[in-house]
């Protein structure tokens, strides 16, 4: 900041009237931003227009993802061989995707809020030295983990093995972080103050639970749910290392071990944009749920966004 | 504990039962971290460290720490460092890429999620669904795009030949290292754009005013008030994106699949479909971790004081 002197010298008076010249409108500290909006549009286009083109040859009507042969819906439904729906491996991706959403989401969920809360409240060793765990499951590389529990279910825990229950468990302990994370911020910013009106209004600790705290928590609880069911429609590691058998090998890991090496197909298309419209979907119902859910508070459809995206 | 004096003990014995209730809350989430993320650790230290059944070239666990054996880590040593060994260059590459893509990333993603957290205005919104919608898509729909556009009747090369630019196609996807950078740029930017977007959404509107108040100019504005406040984000941003991309296999094997673009994931990947490997394939994620040990910790730390901040 010891630059002030200089640099008023420099702006000069931005406020006098007249014509604005060009290197006034240059000074202007209000102007618009034109090349930093120009960049950003560049970015967005760079970002979405390949993902725009998968999703159209999802769409073509010929085996090219490169030239265009008008539209059909061969690759879904259409094409009695070769589409989504009566292709046997890609329609059992589709639904081992589904299921390990659901598995995962039911399980994760009330594991991750339990903790959050018991965590945030019980202050002490354990429960400080298991935040830091649960935050470090969060923020290691996926390889890594997903490495430890391939040796923990061939090795250690063999009953298990490979397979649904195996990515099942995976999973869970991957996501139960996001729950974790998002009800323990939801917890600071509500503070304790509902919790003690609750007590000293004579409310046992069950009660305060189910009629004041599991309300306030709702919004946090949604938002971790859609944030679980669609990190785990896109999961690729874990279940890449813990798939046994086509019949427990979800749309991603399809996706890859058909692309890698060769061209898939537009089936491949259709598949990844099924996966797309799925999480899109369960974006717009966390969208629409979130604000549903916080109306009346402090923040805007921005700060939803965000939230949603578990930012 | 047991010197406390009377007064403060009734206290305490008054909120034991609620101790309890929390504990309780907490239990099935300590239990479940317990045996499905620390026991696991404790499965790849003691294979890593274990030896190899000769006849069945299978790994034996050991489990005791006493019976520990430096006999992989040897092997592992010798793929490192000396001739023939493999898994060295593949560190190098690791490395380089990463370096490469994630300060890409950053080149990129700052000024997008600058623009989008301080000026976009009344369009806010929009500019932050289309900076979010990749976040939504599929890793695998990203990258599959990519391959598509770069085929080598893909438009990747029909736009560089229509402007005269390339004379024949070229094989983008036949092992060159420029094709796998882009793909890790292209792979993992949503998750950094994100931390940025938060990061600089969260910097006090009133501090740049003052800074223009005090007469500094638009670009000075942001080298000594925004780029200083946002530095913490700009670290954190980076750990996003490092991480995953130091444990990344998946990425080069769609966009290339040549030896000559292979990362450290790779070798990972590998020695675990072949179980005499196995025991190569635990000290080399353990080695990984052992290096990402620190900057994650750096990562929690970091990421607790924001949010303390944030509370108060």
């Amino acid at each position: 900041m010891t630059a002030t002197t200089a640099a008023s010298t420099q702006a000069g008076s931005p406020a006098a009237g007249g014509r604005p010249g060009r290197r006034r409108l240059w000074r202007n500290p209000w102007r618009h931003p034109v090349f930093l909006e120009g960049f950003t549009w560049l970015y967005l286009i760079w970002s979405i227009v390949p993902i725009a083109l998968a999703v159209l040859f999802s769409f073509n009507n010929g085996k090219s993802q490169s030239t265009w042969q008008g539209f059909s819906w061969r690759w879904y439904f259409a094409d009695p061989v070769n589409s989504v729906l009566h292709d046997p491996q890609l329609h059992a991706a589709v639904i081992q995707t589904l299921r390990l959403s659901v598995y995962t989401t039911l399980i994760a969920v009330p594991i991750g809020v339990a903790f959050a809360l018991g965590i945030n409240r019980w202050r002490g060793i354990t429960s400080a030295s298991f935040n830091f765990v649960m935050i470090l499951s969060f923020v290691i590389p996926e390889l890594i983990f997903g490495v430890a529990l391939f040796l923990l279910f061939t090795v250690l825990f063999k009953t298990v093995g490979l397979g649904t229950l195996a990515e099942t468990l995976a999973l869970v302990t991957w996501n139960v972080s996001w729950p974790a994370i998002i009800v323990q911020a939801r917890l600071v910013t509500i503070g304790r103050q509902y919790e003690e009106a609750a007590a000293d209004l004579g409310a046992t600790q069950m009660q305060t639970m189910r009629k004041v705290m599991l309300p306030l928590l709702a919004p946090a609880i949604f938002a971790s749910a859609v944030l679980v069911f669609s990190s785990v429609i896109d999961d690729f590691v874990i279940v890449d290392l813990l798939n046994s058998n086509a019949s427990n090998t979800p749309m991603s890991v399809y996706i890859y071990s058909q692309q890698h090496g060769g061209n898939g197909g537009p089936a491949l298309n259709a598949l990844g944009t099924i996966m797309l419209v799925m999480t899109f979907v369960i974006a717009i119902i966390g969208y629409i749920g979130y604000r549903f859910m916080t109306r009346g508070e402090r923040g805007d459809r921005n700060d939803a966004l965000t939230t949603i995206a578990g930012a | 504990m047991a010197l406390r004096s009377g007064p403060a003990r009734r206290r305490d014995a008054a909120r034991e039962p609620h101790r309890l209730f929390w504990a309780a809350l907490a239990a099935p989430g300590i239990i479940w971290l317990a045996l499905l993320f620390i026991v696991p650790f404790y499965v790849v230290l003691a294979i890593a460290a274990g030896q190899l059944n000769q006849l069945f070239g299978t790994p034996i666990a050991v489990w005791n720490p006493l019976h520990w054996s430096a006999a992989n880590l040897a092997g592992v040593w010798h793929t490192i460092v000396g001739k023939g060994a493999f898994v060295g260059p593949d560190i190098v590459r690791t490395v380089v890429y990463t370096a490469i893509a994630s300060l890409l990333c950053l080149l990129i993603g700052y000024p997008a999620a600058y623009f989008v957290a301080r000026f976009a205005g009344r369009r806010k919104a929009l500019f932050l669904v289309l900076l979010i919608a990749p976040f939504w898509i599929s890793y695998m729909m990203r990258m599959l795009a990519w391959i598509d556009l770069l085929q080598t009747d893909g438009y990747v090369n029909k736009v560089l030949t229509s402007m005269h630019l390339i004379s024949s196609p070229v094989d983008w996807l036949g092992g060159m290292h420029i094709t796998v950078i882009l793909g890790l740029v292209y792979g993992y930017i949503p998750y950094m754009i994100l931390v940025l977007y938060a990061g600089l959404d969260r910097i006090d509107g009133s501090l740049l005013e003052a800074g223009r108040d005090l007469g500094l100019g638009r670009v000075r504005t942001f080298l000594k008030v925004t780029l200083p406040l946002s530095r913490q984000t700009i670290l954190t941003a980076l750990l996003i994106t490092v991480l995953p991309m130091l444990g990344d296999y998946f990425t080069n094997q769609l966009l290339s699949g040549a030896t000559g673009t292979a990362m450290l994931g790779n070798d990972i990947d590998g020695d675990l479909s072949t179980p005499a490997f196995l025991g190569q394939g635990a000290v080399l994620s353990l080695l990984l971790l052992l290096v990402l040990i620190v900057p994650m910790i750096y990562y929690v730390i970091a990421t607790n004081r924001s949010s303390r901040e944030a509370a108060s």
